[in-house]
C-alpha cells in the first residue's frame, strides 16, 4: 500500500494528495484564510522563479558541455545584467510585501471582540478561562492517548481514536463571533496552535499575548502546543468545538451549574 | 660560509616532528587544518548518530525506543554538535588549509594561536558530550536554550554553558587569525579585489564571528547567573524578561546562520568556474552581495521569533529586512548560473556537489522567503516546515559545499587522486537520500506537525516513515565517503600540480602535496 502510494504520488500527484496531506489547511477563520492565500501566492511565485532559474541552468548543463565540444565564452561581467537582476527581484518582493502587510495588520487587530478566552500554559496542560462568562477549567490529554503513548505500553496507537489529538475537556466556542484569545503561561514558554483557526502565538510567563478567531464553520478543530516546553511537550493537545451561539450559551449554562454543584 | 647558509636553510625547511607530539604541538596551518577536518568528520558522525536516534523513534507513531526526555536531549545535542562541532570546524579547517596557499603566504599569521583554537575544541566537546552520562542527562531545552525551560536543566547545565564558552573562544581566536592572515600576508600585487572569492567570504565570516560570538557568551552567562547566583535577567517573576533572551540569542543566532553558509558560497564560487572553464561571473557583485548579506544579518534576528508577540511595527520591520536578504542571495544564484552559461562544463564530483548545492540551497531559500511572510509564518513557525527549511540550507547547503571542497582540494592536499567513480556514487546516494529525508518534512510541517516532538498523531505517519528511511540511507552513504578518503590516502602520490584543467589560483602553482611551509618566497600577482 505504501509503495503504491508513493508511485501514485509520482504519477498522479493530485490523486494521491487526497490521501496524503501535503499542504497547509485553508482553515475556517479569516486569519487562517489570509495566511493560506499568502502562502499559496508566495509558493507559486517561487515555483515560477524556480522554473526560470533552474531551466536556464538545466539548458546550460545539457548543451554547454565539454563532451559536446562546446567552447567556453569569455564574458565574465555586466553591470547592466547585475542591475536587472537586482531590480526585478526587488519589484517582486514589493509585490509580496503589500498583501503580507495588509494581512498582518488585519491579523493583529483584536478590537471589537465579543468573547475573551484566557489561555494559560502549564507543564503539561492548558487552563482556559472564559472571562465574560466566568467559566474556568483545565484541559489535559485524553486518558486513552496518555496510556497508549507510554514507552512499551503495548497499545497499537493506530487503534486509538484521535491519538495525541484528544483532550479530557475541550473548549467550546461560538461560530460567527469574534473571540479574543489571551495567552500566558505559568512556568515555561508554550505556544497555542490550532492550524485551522489560523496562526500560533507563544504563551510566555509574565506576558499576555493576544490573537483572535472568528470561526465560520461549526466542527471540531484539533491542535497542540508548538513551543518546546519540556519532556511532555508533544502531549499537550488542544481541541476546539465550534458550535452555534445558542448551543454555546447552553454549554456555558451547563458549566456554571456543574460548578455550583461542585461547590455545594 | 655558504655551506653554513645552506645548512641553516635546510634546518629552516624542517618537516614535522614525528609521533603524537607532531599533532599536539604543531603550529603548521596544514597540520591544524587536517586536524580540524578530521575532528569535524568525527563530530559529523556523532551528530549523525543522534539524528538517527531521532529518526528511528519517529519512524512510526507511538514511543518505541526512547523516553521523551532523552529524545529532547538528542534534538538539542544533535544541533549543538552539528553546528559547533561539524560545520564550523570544517570551514575553519578549510580556511587553515586554503587561505595561506590561496594568498601566497607561508602559514597563518598567528600559528600558536591557531594551535590553541583547535585544541580547545576536543576538550569543549568532551565536556559537552559527557553531560549525556550525567544523572540529569544532557541539555534538553533545544540548542537555542530558551529560558525558563533551559533553567530547569540539571547538572548538565553549567557544563553545557562552559563548553559553549570554550567553543566561542575557539571561534573568536580562529576568526582573529583569519583576519590577520588575510589583511597582512597576501602576496605582493594581490589587492583586496583580486583575492580569491573563498578568501573574501572567509574574511567577512570572520568579522561576523567576532561580532556575534561575544553576544552568545553574554547571553549564556546571564543564564548561568540566573540559575546559580539569583539574578532574574530572564525570570518574569523577578522582573526579568524571557523574551529578552530570545532577542539577545538571535542577535548572535542570525549572523551565526551566515557564518554557516558564507564560506559555502565561497567554495561554490570557486568550484563552478573551475569546471565551467570560464571566469566567475560578476566577481565584484559577488563580493558586494556577500558583504550586504553580512550587514543585513544584524537587523533580521527577530524573524526567528515572530510568534512572541512583538508590536506590529516590529513585525513589519523584521519582515521587510528579511525579505531584502533575498536580493543579494538571488544575485549570487544568478551569477552562478551565468558562470555556467556558455561554459565548457565537465561534471566531476566537486562540480556535482556544487550544482546540487545551487539547486537545493535555492529551494531552502524559497522556503526561507515563505517563512519571512509573517502572516504565513504564524502557521509555519515551530513546525517541520522550518525543520525542512534549515536542513535544506545546512545539509545540501553547507555540508554539500564542504564535501565538494574536500573532493576538489583533496588531490592538492595529499597529492593523491580519489576514485572518481566512487565519488560520483557517493554524490548520487547522498543527494537522493538527502531529499528523501528532508523533502517530506515540508509536507508534514504544513499539515500541522510541530517540531521537537517524540511522537505524533497518526496522520503524519507515512511521510515520517519515508524521512526515516532517507535518514538511514543518508547516514550509511557517508560510510562510503570515509572509505573513499582512506582509499585515497593509501594510494601513491601521482596527482599533478594543477589537478583540474579549469582551476585558477595560487594553490595550483604549488606541488601536490604542497611543501610544509607553503610559499617560502611570496609569489608575484599581477
Amino acid at each position: 500500500m505504501r509503495i503504491s502510494n508513493i508511485l501514485l504520488m509520482v504519477i498522479f500527484p493530485t490523486a494521491a494528495l487526497a490521501e496524503w496531506e501535503t499542504n497547509m489547511p485553508r482553515g475556517v477563520t479569516p486569519t487562517s484564510e489570509v495566511a493560506y492565500d499568502l502562502h499559496m501566492l508566495i509558493f507559486y511565485i517561487t515555483v515560477v522563479i524556480g522554473i526560470v532559474v533552474f531551466g536556464a541552468m538545466l539548458y546550460s548543463i545539457i548543451y554547454h558541455r565539454k563532451s559536446l565540444g562546446y567552447k567556453p565564452a569569455k564574458f565574465h561581467e555586466s553591470t547592466k545584467v547585475e542591475i536587472i537582476w537586482t531590480v526585478i527581484p526587488f519589484i517582486i518582493l514589493v509585490g509580496m510585501a503589500v498583501p503580507a502587510t495588509k494581512a498582518l495588520i488585519m491579523m493583529e487587530d483584536t478590537r471589537d471582540s465579543e468573547i475573551t478566552l484566557k489561555v494559560t500554559g502549564y507543564q503539561w496542560m492548558w487552563q482556559y478561562e472564559y472571562l465574560e462568562d466566568n467559566v474556568t477549567f483545565f484541559s489535559k490529554i485524553a486518558e486513552e492517548s496518555n496510556v497508549a503513548r507510554r514507552l512499551g505500553s503495548g497499545v497499537d496507537v493506530t487503534t486509538v481514536e484521535n491519538y495525541l489529538r484528544d483532550v479530557d475537556h475541550a473548549i467550546v466556542l461560538p461560530i460567527n463571533t469574534k473571540v479574543r484569545i489571551l495567552l500566558t503561561a505559568n512556568d515555561v514558554i508554550h505556544a497555542w496552535w490550532v492550524p485551522e483557526l489560523g496562526g500560533k502565538k507563544d504563551a510566555i510567563p509574565g506576558y499576555i499575548n493576544e490573537i483572535w478567531v472568528d470561526i465560520k464553520e461549526p466542527g471540531t478543530y484539533r491542535g497542540q502546543c508548538a513551543e518546546l516546553c519540556g519532556k511532555d511537550h508533544g502531549f499537550m493537545p488542544i481541541v476546539v468545538h465550534a458550535v452555534s451561539k445558542p448551543e454555546y450559551y447552553k454549554w456555558v449554562g451547563i458549566q456554571k451549574t456543574n460548578k455550583v454543584a461542585k461547590n455545594k | 660560509m655558504s655551506t653554513n647558509i645552506d645548512k641553516l636553510h635546510d634546518d629552516h625547511d624542517h618537516g614535522p616532528s614525528g609521533g603524537i607530539m607532531r599533532w599536539i604541538t604543531t603550529t603548521n596551518h596544514k597540520d591544524i587544518g587536517t586536524m580540524y577536518l578530521w575532528f569535524s568528520l568525527i563530530m559529523f558522525f556523532i551528530g549523525g548518530l543522534m539524528a538517527l536516534v531521532i529518526r528511528a523513534e519517529l519512524f512510526q507513531p507511538g514511543l518505541q525506543l526512547v523516553v521523551p526526555g532523552f529524545f529532547n536531549q538528542m534534538t538539542t545535542m544533535h544541533a549543538l554538535v552539528m553546528i559547533f562541532g561539524a560545520v564550523m570546524p570544517a570551514f575553519v579547517g578549510l580556511a587553515n588549509w586554503q587561505l595561506p596557499i590561496m594568498i601566497g603566504a607561508p602559514d597563518m599569521a598567528l600559528p600558536r594561536l591557531n594551535n590553541w583554537s583547535f585544541w580547545i575544541l576536543p576538550f569543549a566537546f568532551t565536556m559537552m558530550l559527557s553531560t549525556l552520562f550525567m544523572e540529569s542527562g544532557g541539555p534538553a531545552a533545544g540548542w537555542t536554550l530558551y529560558p525558563p525551560l533551559s533553567l530547569q536543566g540539571g547538572d548538565s547545565f553549567p557544563f553545557t554553558i562552559l563548553s559553549i564558552h570554550m567553543l566561542g573562544v575557539s571561534s573568536i581566536l580562529g576568526a582573529i587569525n583569519v583576519i590577520a592572515t588575510i589583511l597582512n600576508m597576501r602576496a605582493p600585487g594581490m589587492t583586496l579585489m583580486k583575492m580569491p572569492i573563498f578568501v573574501w567570504t572567509w574574511l567577512i565570516t570572520a568579522f561576523l564571528l567576532i561580532a556575534s560570538m561575544p553576544v552568545l557568551a553574554g547571553a549564556v552567562t546571564m543564564l548561568l547567573t540566573d540559575k546559580f547566583f539569583g539574578t532574574m535577567f530572564f525570570t518574569a517573576s523577578g522582573g526579568g524578561d524571557p523574551v529578552m533572551f530570545q532577542h539577545i540569542f538571535w542577535f548572535f543566532g542570525h549572523p551565526e546562520v551566515y557564518i554557516l553558509i558564507l564560506p559555502a558560497f565561497g567554495i561554490v564560487s570557486t568550484i563552478i568556474p573551475a569546471f565551467s572553464r570560464k571566469r566567475l561571473f560578476g566577481y565584484d557583485s559577488m563580493v558586494y552581495a556577500t558583504a550586504s548579506i553580512a550587514l543585513l544579518s544584524f537587523i533580521v534576528w527577530a524573524h526567528h521569533m515572530f510568534t512572541v508577540g512583538m508590536p506590529l511595527a516590529g513585525e513589519i520591520f523584521f519582515m521587510f529586512t528579511t525579505m531584502l536578504i533575498a536580493i543579494p542571495t538571488g544575485v549570487k544564484v544568478f551569477n552562478w548560473v551565468a558562470t555556467m552559461w556558455r561554459g565548457s562544463m565537465t561534471f566531476e564530483t566537486p562540480m556535482l556537489f556544487a550544482i546540487a548545492f545551487i539547486v537545493l540551497f535555492t529551494i531552502g531559500g524559497f522556503s526561507g522567503l515563505m517563512l519571512a511572510m509573517v502572516p504565513a509564518d504564524f502557521q509555519y513557525h515551530d513546525t517541520y516546515f522550518v525543520v525542512a527549511h534549515f536542513h535544506y540550507v545546512l545539509v545540501p547547503g553547507a555540508v554539500f559545499a564542504i564535501m565538494g571542497a574536500v573532493y576538489y582540494w583533496l588531490p592538492k592536499w595529499t597529492g593523491k587522486m580519489y576514485n572518481e567513480g566512487l565519488g560520483k556514487l557517493h554524490f548520487w546516494l547522498t543527494t537522493i537520500f538527502v531529499n528523501l529525508t528532508f523533502f517530506p518534512m515540508h509536507f508534514v510541517g504544513l499539515a500541522g506537525m510541530p517540531r521537537r516532538i517524540p511522537d505524533y498523531a497518526v496522520q503524519f505517519a507515512d511521510f515520517n516513515a519515508i524521512a526515516s528511511v532517507g535518514a538511514f540511507g543518508f547516514g550509511l552513504s557517508q560510510l562510503l565517503f570515509v572509505y573513499i578518503l582512506f582509499n585515497t590516502l593509501k594510494k601513491d602520490v601521482t596527482a599533478e600540480d594543477k589537478v583540474w584543467e579549469g582551476a585558477e589560483g595560487l594553490e595550483w602553482t604549488l606541488s601536490s602535496p604542497p611543501p610544509y611551509h607553503s610559499f617560502e618566497k611570496a609569489p608575484k600577482v599581477d
